[in-house]
């Protein structure tokens, strides 16, 4: 608007017409770039470039207190990286704790998420505090959870005593510590997913159900051939998210004992965590960006595996 | 406004058009029909809400007792008196004040920037014409699910480059990239504002900018206002760049907590009051707008 005013006293009056005419059309085929910029100029300096130049630092001898000084080292951390037990311990934990604080979490959203589904009192009372969870900050729930799963006076270990489970070694153990990680993240997150199940729920077409029940399905039934097949895609979104999250998994095991190597034997260390040693606590930002590398590839992976099972469980159901 | 969003849903029997979307959302509500939930179903799903909700109380336990208290054997299951000097011990040996103001300036501005971004570049996507908008679109989308934690050594050389470690807006600029933001807004333009009301607009000879402020931001309001919600909250407890990008000189409350669990302090009750201090300005937000929390998490569901 301001182009167009200011544009006319330098023109005659006659010409002065077509002239904002051709600056406002003007204007108006590059004006919608305006309003993205401000998001591109802050998205390719500090989103995009990031990523891509992630790849490139891999191949240098980056050191964290100069980190303008890099010197070309090619594949050199790569090959660091898997020569280094604690790089394939720590691959090994990353899976193994995905594992057990995934599949956990995903069943039971989904059964909640059922449950929900129920005509309800207090349904926004019971919504609401299961999403609570879900506001607290990984420092905060891991902090309170490294308390109550504390070896000699936690209360975990005090409720297992009184059923006469001798004290679990929540730390040290392997498979205990591990399930004491997933724990938190289990916490975390499953009322969140349940909440998104719920969504998926409620945009099931009612007809489908009223039809199962004309022939004569039970409940249990729709469930697995109404409820489940509606909510392919959010379960496959849900899949997807959470493999990301697991992937990267961070805040819990360092802070789960505040070590940044994962437990005395780098037991629950992820690799996430083995990044941020390598970078900040051994200053080799290089290997550390390999470490990066790595983990995007593995995500790609995943994801493309996740999708190719999803495609091809849904080309059989269609050929039945 | 009204008169212009009228016509394309005007019933034409204003008698029996109106009820029948409400009959169905009723219907579809109860999804699986007249399933009452029955008393199992009340009993697990209590808990489900136990479970959720037992560290806070758990924290508030601990954080009100003496770590002499933490260490007694048949654990005390109850609220003790020093809830007021643990906070008084956390202020002094954490930091946790600066850490809260810091957060807030973090979080705010974070906030503000991401909404204002998000719902221009949105409605871009969602109502402007121009060349390369499908592609653009379509990176924006790709790299949504790409972890920004892979790209933080890039992000942290950056940043020493330009002399920013320690300092706040070294967290600020990086966390107002949300491709997430952008997406949630142009969905909720594209479902929201109907093309006419635009165009109408234009014909009166109203500029882009004009529409957008006048027009665009009114409608989009419920939208920024979610989208608003769910940036503050993932900036509050955003924990890895901010524990690369910042020091305990000057900390957020998330480097104030891993501080804390760092070590230095071995008062249990200490630890937890701070983690208390750090929770309970998200408790504050949930417990006002929580409904609208969940709302925006299961909108954001179906359309993404």
């Amino acid at each position: 608007m301001t182009l167009t005013a200011s544009a006319p006293p330098a023109s005659p009056k006659q010409a002065a017409p077509p002239r904002p005419g051709a600056v406002r059309r003007a204007w108006q085929k590059f004006s919608p770039y305006a309003y993205i910029a401000p998001f591109f100029t802050l998205f390719a300096a500090f989103g995009l470039f990031p990523l891509i130049y992630t790849a490139f630092v891999s191949l240098y001898r980056v050191e964290l207190q100069t980190p303008g000084d890099m010197q070309w080292r090619g594949l050199d951390n790569y090959t660091a990286l898997l020569s280094d037990d604690y790089f394939w311990l720590s691959l090994r934990n990353t899976f193994t704790i995905g594992v057990l604080s995934t599949v956990p979490q995903l069943v039971m959203a989904l059964g909640l998420a059922h449950l929900l589904n129920y005509k309800l009192r207090g349904r926004t009372f019971l919504r609401t505090a299961m999403l609570l969870p879900y506001a607290t900050s990984v420092a905060a729930a891991t902090l309170v959870f490294a308390q109550l799963f504390g070896h000699d006076f936690g209360l975990v270990n005090y409720v297992l005593g009184l059923v006469g489970i001798g004290p679990v070694d929540w730390q040290t153990g392997t498979v205990a510590s591990q399930v004491a990680v997933s724990t938190i993240v289990i916490w975390r997150w499953t009322g969140y997913n349940a909440l998104i199940y719920l969504a998926g729920m409620q945009s099931i077409p009612s007809e489908l159900y009223e039809a199962a029940e004309v022939d004569g399905a039970s409940r249990w039934r729709q469930f697995f051939h109404v409820t489940l097949p509606g909510l392919r895609p959010t379960i496959v979104f849900t899949v997807v998210v959470s493999t990301i999250g697991a992937t990267q998994l961070f805040g819990e095991p360092l802070l789960f004992e505040g070590s940044i190597s994962g437990g005395i034997s780098h037991q629950y260390q992820t690799l996430g965590l083995y990044m941020y040693e390598q970078g900040w606590g051994f200053f080799h930002l290089g290997r550390a960006a390999a470490v990066a590398w790595v983990m995007f590839l593995l995500i790609v992976v995943l994801v493309g595996l996740n999708a190719l099972i999803a495609r091809r469980r849904s080309r059989k159901e269609a050929v039945r | 406004m009204t008169a212009l969003a009228g016509p394309p849903t005007a019933p034409p029997e204003p008698g029996t058009r109106p009820e029948l979307p409400r009959r169905s959302r009723a219907r579809r509500s109860r999804a699986g029909r007249t399933m009452q939930g029955g008393k199992l179903a009340y009993a697990i799903l209590i808990v489900a809400v136990l479970v959720s909700a037992f560290p806070f109380y758990w924290t508030i336990v601990a954080a009100s007792r003496s770590n002499a208290d933490m260490a007694r054997v048949p654990p005390s299951l109850l609220p003790g008196p020093n809830l007021m000097r643990n906070f008084e011990a956390v202020l002094e040996e954490a930091d946790i004040g600066k850490a809260l103001l810091n957060s807030l300036i973090v979080s705010g501005s974070i906030t503000l920037g991401t909404v204002l971004c998000c719902t221009l570049a949105g409605f871009a996507f969602a109502k402007l014409r121009f060349r390369g908008r499908g592609a653009l679109l379509a990176v924006t989308v790709g790299t949504m699910m790409i972890p920004p934690q892979l790209g933080v050594i890039p992000l942290f050389m950056l940043i020493a480059e330009l002399q920013w470690v320690n300092q706040l807006q070294a967290v600020i600029l990086p966390g107002l990239v949300s491709a997430f933001g952008v997406f949630f807004m142009r969905q909720y333009l594209v479902q929201s504002l109907p093309d006419e009301l635009i165009e109408a607009a234009r014909v009166d000879g109203a500029s882009t900018a004009r529409i957008f402020w006048s027009i665009v931001v009114p409608v989009a309001r419920p939208g920024m206002a979610v989208l608003g919600l769910l940036t503050f909250m993932a900036a509050w407890n955003d924990f890895f760049w901010p524990i690369v990008a910042l020091s305990s000189s000057e900390p957020t409350v998330q480097v104030a907590l891993r501080q804390l669990g760092g070590g230095y302090v071995h008062d249990q009750s200490v630890i937890m009051a701070g983690t208390l201090l750090g929770t309970l300005p998200v408790l504050l937000v949930f417990g006002l707008l929580g409904r609208q929390i969940v709302g925006g998490i299961m909108q954001g569901a179906v359309k993404g």
